[in-house]
């Protein structure tokens, strides 16, 4: 069993249990999926600066971050106790696109290669970590959810605006991945 | 003391996920079991390795479904709760009937996830793979957070004047 859970979880184990959170979190409490707002509340909690966006009353949201604690502390779990050391099998493609901009390590879910502390004071490296991180909070407060609110919860509730949201998403990323990111790579 | 004017129900509605909030659950021990949500919700996202980047790189060029059948089948679950809650007019484990609220278009929708999506490709990850992955140990993400807040602080200076 503990065998079994160490091996990375197929799409279709994983999915599911990624949707049970939509009525995992309504039947604790009316919660609605959704994470990007722990930012918007870590702002209000820290440095409202009196905008008005930022002024209302955070603590009645802090489950939110209890939330975002918790996922943190599951990966954790997750990578340290439940988790076997296997390198990452990405598609062929892939490896030979990373490969042309010296990117062949996969050891590790995140490129060490990419994401590491001196690298943050390279220009790719401030890109990829500091402006691509502006962008997620930025983007996703403006959009007024990310990939959990929006995809995940806005579309099992079949709104539109979340599709409408959902396909920019993806739009977005498409044009960065394919588009500029090779760029950014090659810096 | 300056009283704080609560007109957060109508700020949030137009622009945060969290509209609806139970009455009755606001205490330490009580919210501790939305942190046990995070903890099941984090280890999915490290096991199914959602936090790759190189995962979050292969969906955004076609090529690995891997990505595409979580959020789909993620949908489709979620979808067939709601339509039980709904259907079955479910109720809270404290007694509360469940409310869900309706979305709201806005231009948001199309520049914000156009943003947000050059963002997702750039650091391979959104708001809750972010979490997870800094508790796998990459303690340089705390950056990548540190600026993520930074950047839903600037939308919240900016936002009276961006097209809404």
């Amino acid at each position: 069993m503990l065998e079994w859970i160490k091996q990375p979880w197929p799409w279709y184990v994983a999915g599911p249990l990624i949707g049970l959170t939509v009525p995992l979190l309504l039947l604790l409490g009316n919660r609605t999926f959704g994470i990007s707002s722990s930012l918007r509340h870590i702002c209000a909690a820290c440095m409202p600066a009196n905008i008005p966006f930022f002024k209302y009353d955070w603590k009645k949201e802090s489950w939110n971050l209890f939330f975002a604690v918790g996922i943190l502390i599951g990966g954790f779990i997750a990578f340290n106790f439940l988790s076997s050391s296997a390198p990452l099998t990405v598609n062929p493609k892939l490896v030979q696109e990373m490969a042309g901009y010296g990117i062949t390590s996969y050891d590790g879910l995140i490129p060490q290669e990419l994401f590491n502390w001196p690298a943050l004071l390279t220009v790719k490296g401030f890109i990829l970590m500091v402006l691509g991180g502006f962008l997620v909070g930025f983007g996703t407060r403006y959009a007024g959810g990310c990939t959990s609110g929006h995809s995940i919860m806005g579309l099992s509730n079949l709104q539109w605006p979340s599709l409408v949201a959902t396909c920019c998403f993806m739009a977005g990323g498409f044009i960065m991945a394919n588009l500029i990111l090779p760029f950014i790579l090659k810096l | 003391m300056k009283k704080i004017v609560n007109t957060d129900f109508e700020v949030r509605s137009s622009h945060a996920m969290c509209v609806n909030h139970s009455e009755l659950d606001h205490s330490f021990v009580s919210l501790l079991k939305y942190a046990v949500a995070g903890i099941f919700f984090g280890i999915i996202l490290v096991k199914a390795q959602v936090i790759a980047w190189f995962r979050i790189q292969e969906m955004f060029r076609l090529q690995s479904f891997h990505m595409f059948g979580i959020i789909g089948s993620a949908i489709a679950v979620g979808a067939l709760s709601l339509f039980l809650i709904k259907k079955f007019n479910l109720k809270t484990i404290d007694g509360e009937s469940i409310q869900l609220e309706e979305k709201h278009f806005a231009k948001g929708q199309v520049y914000g996830g156009l943003l947000f999506g050059f963002g997702w490709a750039l650091t391979g990850t959104c708001p809750g793979p972010l979490f997870a992955q800094i508790g796998t140990g990459a303690s340089v993400l705390l950056v990548t957070v540190l600026s993520a807040i930074a950047g839903t602080w600037t939308f919240g200076l900016l936002k009276s004047r961006l097209p809404h």
